[in-house]
């Protein structure tokens, strides 16, 4: 048969959103956007006319390297987890249920796109080779951000909810204009034939909580205006804290792009090697100048929404039980095996290793080191300002006085805190 | 020196930086083509294109987001917001990420966006078009805030607010923007760092410290004064973050009087943050507290009666009456 396209409801048999999406075909004028699925929950690969060539670019060694990573990051989450429940860290906003999403799509980028993710990109940032231990430095509460995106072209994680919506176009709009500028140098040096750079897009993380806010619709205005070469990653994990998705819209998310005049796609966010081909489709098509896409990965967040979070209060276990029934990790090792890509050596090192990254992160986190305040004075403003110098020169006069009470030992070794 | 209004120089100053920066950019509602609802742009599109003058959507977190994201590709946006009331949609993108990339990036990340700011009262306008939150953006760390009261600041400031690496919002006294000066466009002279304040005008009785819309009325006044026998030291503030408190300290120790004026309200306002800081710097020197002269605190009132909000030259006097009768 053709396409293996899944209905755009939630829990197809169970009855259990019919009545949404009858609702939602009514506000449609029609059936919504079938869901690109190509790895079923039994660990069947099926066909897609457009997708399928995407996933026979994945050789065995690809595919092995996304259960690795997918394995790899669901270590790290259960570690800093654990950090977060003995005090080590102030918060943890954990992914387990997300790990496809995060490591198909992070998997398509190249190095040269840029990623601007929201707080939960943990397989997206592994997938960037962003130290593990350097992004625990925010949730550790000894930094603001914790890496230099430069080294990585993974952004500093956002908390104020779809701000960096907007960045990534204005991002991305940069790229067309590094285009024209690179091609009139190059005209002008009459070194036409010279390879330019490889041209870049962008990708932007945000969740279906976030697509209610204004940023998220003012970007896409944007993106749509200036055919701007971005790739908008919603991960529809279905909850907002307590809020379902369903006070959030009406209709699939992936629909709503229709209205800002790009591509909108809805795939099951749980199949690593659909979410890789879309994604890799849209980001080919925005590096090539066809604009933006919009992406829903069609999730599940298993567990609470942060270590501060409870979500025995507003739903039902029987849900997160009928997700974890479309386990992403689980899968692709049912395809690995039947198709004989992958033997019990292999998941027995990818559990090793993922214990060796675990040990690695708990020890960093405990030597994350604490920042004296003094870098915050001189990081407020780039250049010198005299405010700032004014509070420094008063902070240090007033920490000057605590060394000398605090007597000649204290005070040689300069500690006045 | 050529004559021009505070309006053509900034037209002057955003074709400098656009001419002498292919990195620069200018972004807002309504630049392009009819050049900004006050003209500023002004045939820039013509002749940089539309690449580099951006007609952009409606929507002004959009255009302040999307030029942090520009700025974060090394690109130099200047974004014009068409009125002061009407920045509050993009207050979060400044306040939240704007002012604030650079520090959680621990220094690694600038993001030298400008935003120009068209504030102020006194053209007779309707509501939102009057406002001066300027106190709102200076309460804020990691921004600059800036206001030009002359042509020849107007051309220069914006150029260095463009050159600067830190986020600058230049507020522009919207209704001095035909005010006539001259113009040095070889060389900024006194005018050459944007965040010291100026002397205007020597006095040695009391100062009275204003910036943008208001120096002009802080001058008549003074001149006013004089015909009463009174000296009266005229400070244009030029820099609202950071404040040149030097420059106001050594005033207030000469003159041991301190009258600040603005248009904002004067509650929770830069007047406030004055009064302070001279009390603390310069208590010995001061012969009567500082008094401080702004609109109420009330929403901006409809335009018949803003003529009651303003502060104008006999709220001055007044102030200064009350403090020379200490
Ligand atoms: C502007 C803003 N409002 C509120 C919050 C508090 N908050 C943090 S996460 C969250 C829910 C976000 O849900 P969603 O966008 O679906 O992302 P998810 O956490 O489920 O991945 C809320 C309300 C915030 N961070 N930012």
């Amino acid at each position: 048969m053709g396409a293996t396209h899944l209905p755009a409801t939630e829990f197809d048999g169970t009855g259990v959103d019919d009545q949404r999406e009858a609702e939602a075909e009514a506000l449609l004028g029609g059936p919504a956007e079938p869901m690109v699925q190509l790895l079923a929950p039994d660990g069947t690969l099926g066909t897609d006319p457009v997708f399928s060539e995407y996933a026979q670019r994945l050789d065995a060694e690809k595919l092995r390297g996304f259960y690795a990573d997918m394995a790899k990051i669901r270590r790290f989450d259960v570690e800093a987890t654990a950090l977060q429940r003995q005090g080590q860290l102030a918060l943890w906003v954990p992914l387990t249920g997300q790990e496809a999403a995060q490591i198909g799509s992070g998997r398509a980028s190249q190095p040269q796109d840029y990623i601007f993710p929201t707080y939960r990109e943990h397989g997206v940032a592994l997938t960037r080779n962003v130290d593990l231990a350097e992004l625990l430095r925010q949730f550790r509460g000894v930094s603001n951000g914790g890496w230099n995106p430069k080294d990585t072209n993974f952004h500093l994680y956002t908390l104020v909810l779809a701000a960096q919506t907007p960045h990534a176009v204005g991002y991305a709009m940069g790229i067309q204009r590094d285009q024209k500028l690179a091609a009139r140098a190059a005209e002008a040096d009459g070194a036409a034939g010279v390879p330019a750079e490889p041209k870049a897009a962008v990708v932007v993380y945000f969740g279906d909580g976030a697509s209610s806010e204004g940023d998220v619709h003012e970007s896409m205005v944007f993106a749509s205006s200036y055919n701007a070469p971005v790739v908008f990653f919603c991960q529809n994990n279905h909850w907002a804290i307590s809020v379902p998705s369903s006070v959030q819209t009406r209709i699939p998310l992936s629909n709503r792009a229709k209205g800002y005049g790009f591509p909108g796609i809805r795939v099951d966010g749980n199949d690593v090697i659909a979410v890789h081909a879309v994604t890799e489709w849209a980001l080919e098509r925005a590096r090539e100048g066809k604009g933006p896409v919009l992406i829903e990965a069609f999730t599940y967040r298993v567990g609470a929404h942060t270590t501060a979070d409870d979500p025995t209060k507003y739903r039902e276990s029987a849900e997160e039980g009928l997700w974890r029934a479309k386990d992403p990790l689980e899968r692709l090792e049912k395809y690995l095996r039947t198709e004989g890509l992958a033997d019990d050596a292999f998941f027995d090192r990818v559990r090793a290793d993922g214990d060796e990254l675990a040990a690695y992160v708990r020890k960093t986190t405990h030597d994350l080191e604490t920042p004296d305040i003094r870098t915050a004075f001189a990081n407020t403003y780039v250049e010198a300002h005299p405010l700032v110098a004014e509070e420094l020169a008063w902070f240090e006069e007033y920490s000057a006085g605590f060394a000398e009470e605090a007597g000649p030992a204290d005070a040689e070794t300069g500690d006045a805190r | 020196m050529t004559t021009m209004t505070i309006a053509k120089a900034i037209n002057e100053g955003l074709r400098a930086t656009l001419g002498g920066n292919p990195r620069s950019l200018l972004m807002g509602e309504d630049i392009g083509a009819l050049g900004g609802v006050y003209r500023v742009s002004d045939g820039l599109l013509a002749e940089f294109g539309a690449d580099r003058v951006v007609d952009t959507p409606l929507a002004e977190s959009g255009i302040i987001g999307t030029a942090i994201g520009l700025s974060l590709r090394g690109y130099l946006p200047v974004c014009e917001i068409q009125f002061d009331g009407f920045v509050f949609p993009g207050f979060n993108q400044i306040t939240t990420q704007l002012a604030k990339m650079h520090s959680r990036s621990n220094g690694n990340l600038t993001v030298p966006v400008v935003i120009r700011i068209p504030y102020g009262g006194g053209i007779g306008s309707i509501e939102h078009h009057s406002e001066s939150p300027e106190a709102l953006f200076a309460h804020t760390a990691g921004l600059r805030i800036i206001t030009p009261s002359n042509p020849h600041d107007a051309y220069w400031m914006i150029q260095q607010a463009v050159d600067c690496q830190d986020p600058v919002i230049v507020f522009e006294p919207k209704r001095r923007y035909w005010l006539k000066g001259e113009v040095d466009m070889e060389s900024p002279g006194a005018s050459a760092d944007p965040f010291k304040a100026h002397v205007l005008r020597e006095g040695t009785d009391a100062t009275v410290v204003v910036y943008g819309p208001l120096v002009p009325v802080a001058l008549a006044a003074a001149n006013a004064a004089a015909e009463d026998g009174h000296s009266v030291e005229v400070i244009d503030l030029r820099s609202i973050s950071p404040i040149d408190f030097d420059t106001v300290t050594a005033s207030v120790q000469k003159t041991g009087r301190l009258i600040v004026a603005h248009e904002a309200p004067t509650f929770g306002g830069i007047g406030g943050e004055i009064a302070a800081r001279i009390s603390e710097r310069a208590f010995h020197s001061l012969e009567a507290p500082v008094i401080r002269v702004g609109g109420f605190h009330m929403p901006y009132p409809v335009a018949k009666v803003e003529e009651d909000y303003l502060p104008d030259i006999d709220r001055i006097l007044e102030a200064l009456e009350r403090a020379l009768s200490y």
